[in-house]
């Protein structure tokens, strides 16, 4: 860590003092009180402070006359003044004297945060960022993404030089090829990685939902919004932010993500401030933007914007010499989280999943495999473990998965999502039934 | 394992499964016996009209001098509004490197958010702020890891962002100071 940020607190009041006290010491900032001006121009006399927040209204001397004093003595000292009611008045003369900012009482521990960080940045916290931003050296935080093919080799080669750009990236790849991961990946190795990395699904999400979502609301907005709440972009200040499923979007928030893309800055709904946050965005979809924007489905503007760099993450099919790895490490991960001995998969059954065309990528292999751990003797993986042989295998899956999809749907309905009976007419187990429905992403009618 | 226990004391109603599940997270991260108590004290007396909610500052002390002495913390758990005289509010507070401190399930709650009800996304949201908590009073401050359960957050989103646990510094920080 490097030298600690240090702030004096000036208050007449003492439960002001004690709050603000336990509340910068768990910051990790080095903090000294004192409770009138006279006592804080005489530790200021001997000590260095980074920031002095300071009452305005004391008894003896005031705020103000404490600043210009200050001010005085050190012309770059970091000023922050606290006001008890928005006497906006004093407060313009305190930021005409030189302070760097005001508060009201009470704040919101938020406003406090952002104001403290912004200050810190100010001074030396930059310096450090550098240094720990300069540190990345390898990828790191990239051992989800599993393969040694060129096809995945590739993939890894454009995270590494992307990641210290500040570039928006779209990610694009079929349902179930490890998008996300990908996304995470940028963030690990980017610049910003001591910071959050925010993901919302735009697709999950209606356009009400999704607008309360990436913006946030204000007390208030809606019935029973009683406070305030933080939108993603908000909580992604700093860091990265994932759209996922970004085709999804209507056209309303298309507009809205334009704009938000090109200011940097947005307000909450029932809100009227303006918030700015650094954010870095990326997003992914698994159709294509491209033809989406010739047939005006998707805004020309916001693609260019937010296609600086396309990664694309070919589908497992492309790149079966992967296999035997995702194999292996779905075995690993999932004999760990259900504590048991790790088993092993027979050559046979190996062969056939590499011969496997998987429609649902990397999560539908992820599933088998796990399916394949819960129902199997515990120590060998087979092919009698394995949904292969009812599953299609044709390079002519789409016409073929679209029949199975129909198929399944009318049985569902026939039997009232009735799971044990549907299963027992199709002849196959629940997980396979479950596994097809979360596949074709089926849903009871009333739930569309 | 650390013998000596954390305690909990919960002041109002609480779910039982939701105390006991807190207290087994609290277990788990901290390696130690979890000790449950209900607590018994007038809220009325911490109650500020004025700012229409509870006054946090002593609330930690009055769970302070309830501290029993072979507990190794304590952690008071409330279902109010808290807040300290400067900030608007508080989900909880902590005596940094002391013995006790407070959490409030009062904002966790989806629904005053305007949202739909949610009793794991809050459950899971009260564990995180207990052992945010419980880590101060072990001496750990506010970790920069964004996953690191030790990170400041002063919205639930936030809470929702970081994971339940410590990170590995953190960690390391805890084992080599075991307050
Ligand atoms: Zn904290
Ligand atoms: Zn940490």
């Amino acid at each position: 860590m490097a030298k600690k940020i240090s702030i004096l607190i000036v208050d007449d009041e003492e439960s002001v003092r004690e709050s603000l006290y336990s509340w910068f010491i768990e910051d990790g900032y080095r903090v000294e009180c004192a409770e009138n001006a006279k006592k804080a121009l005489t530790i200021l006399e001997s000590d260095q402070f980074d920031i002095v927040l300071a009452d305005i209204k004391m008894p003896g001397m005031d705020g103000l006359e404490m600043l210009r004093r200050i001010k005085a003595h050190k012309q770059d000292s970091i000023v922050i003044v606290m006001t008890a009611f928005a006497t906006v008045d004093t407060a313009v003369k305190a930021l005409k004297d030189g302070a760097y900012d005001y508060v009201t009482k009470p704040f919101d521990p938020d406003d406090l945060t952002h104001l403290i960080r912004n200050a810190t940045m100010q001074i030396s916290l930059s310096e450090e960022n550098e240094s720990l931003k300069s540190k990345v050296v390898s990828l790191e935080h990239v051992e989800d993404l599993i393969g040694t093919s060129d096809a995945m080799k590739h993939v890894l080669k454009e995270v590494e030089s992307v990641a210290q750009t500040n570039s928006s990236v779209i990610i694009t790849g079929e349902s179930g090829t490890g998008k996300e991961l990908v996304a995470r990946a940028i963030h690990a190795n980017s610049p910003r990685k001591f910071f959050p990395f925010v993901s919302v699904h735009c697709g999950a999400l209606t356009e009400s939902l999704l607008e309360s979502e990436l913006f946030g609301h204000e007390k208030g907005a809606f019935t029973g919004a009683m406070y305030n709440r933080k939108g993603r972009f908000e909580m992604a200040d700093s860091g990265s932010i994932f759209l996922d499923e970004i085709a999804t979007i209507s056209t309303k928030m298309q507009v809205e993500l334009l704009r938000v893309l090109e200011t940097k800055s947005f307000i909450r709904v029932g809100g009227n401030k303006e918030i700015t946050s650094d954010f870095r965005v990326i997003c992914a979809t698994n159709k294509d933007l491209k033809s989406m924007v010739e047939s005006g489905l998707f805004r020309e503007d916001l693609f260019y914007r937010l296609n600086v760099v396309n990664i694309h993450i070919p589908p497992l099919r492309n790149r079966k010499a992967d296999i035997p790895l995702l194999v292996d490490y779905f075995i690993k991960k999932y004999c760990l989280s259900m504590n048991r001995q790790q088993v092993s998969i027979d050559q046979g059954a190996l062969k056939r999943l590499q011969d496997f065309n998987f429609p649902g990528n990397i999560r539908e292999l992820e599933n088998m495999i796990e399916r394949a751990i819960v129902i199997g003797d515990g120590k060998k993986i087979g092919l009698k473990d394995l949904p292969l042989e009812k599953s299609v295998v044709s390079s002519s899956a789409e016409s073929l998965d679209d029949f199975e999809k129909t198929f399944i749907m009318q049985i569902l309905t026939k039997y009232n999502w009735n799971i044990s009976r549907t299963a027992k007419a199709l002849q196959v187990d629940r997980v396979t039934l479950y596994n097809k429905i979360k596949k074709y992403d089926l849903k009871p009618a009333d739930q569309q | 394992m650390n013998l000596q226990p954390v305690t909990l004391i919960s002041f109002g109603y609480f779910e039982k499964d939701f105390l006991e599940q807190t207290a087994e997270a609290v277990r788990h991260e901290f390696n130690c016996p979890v000790n449950l108590r209900e607590g018994h004290i007038d809220l009325s007396d911490y109650y500020d009209p004025a700012r229409r909610q509870y006054n946090g500052n002593l609330l930690l002390k009055q769970v302070d001098s309830m501290s029993l002495p072979d507990s190794r913390k304590t952690l008071g758990l409330f279902n109010v509004d808290l807040f300290i005289p400067i900030l608007t509010f508080i989900f909880g507070q902590a005596f940094l490197n002391g013995r006790c401190g407070i959490a409030s399930l009062y904002r966790l709650s989806n629904e005053r958010y305007g949202m739909a009800n949610d009793d794991k996304l809050m459950l899971e949201r009260l564990k995180k702020e207990v052992i945010h908590e419980l880590g101060h009073t072990f001496g750990l401050i506010h970790c920069l890891d964004s996953a690191c359960v030790m990170r400041s957050s002063t919205y639930v989103e936030e809470i929702d962002q970081k994971n339940i646990h410590l990170c590995s510094d953190c960690r390391n920080q805890l084992a080599g100071n075991p307050a």
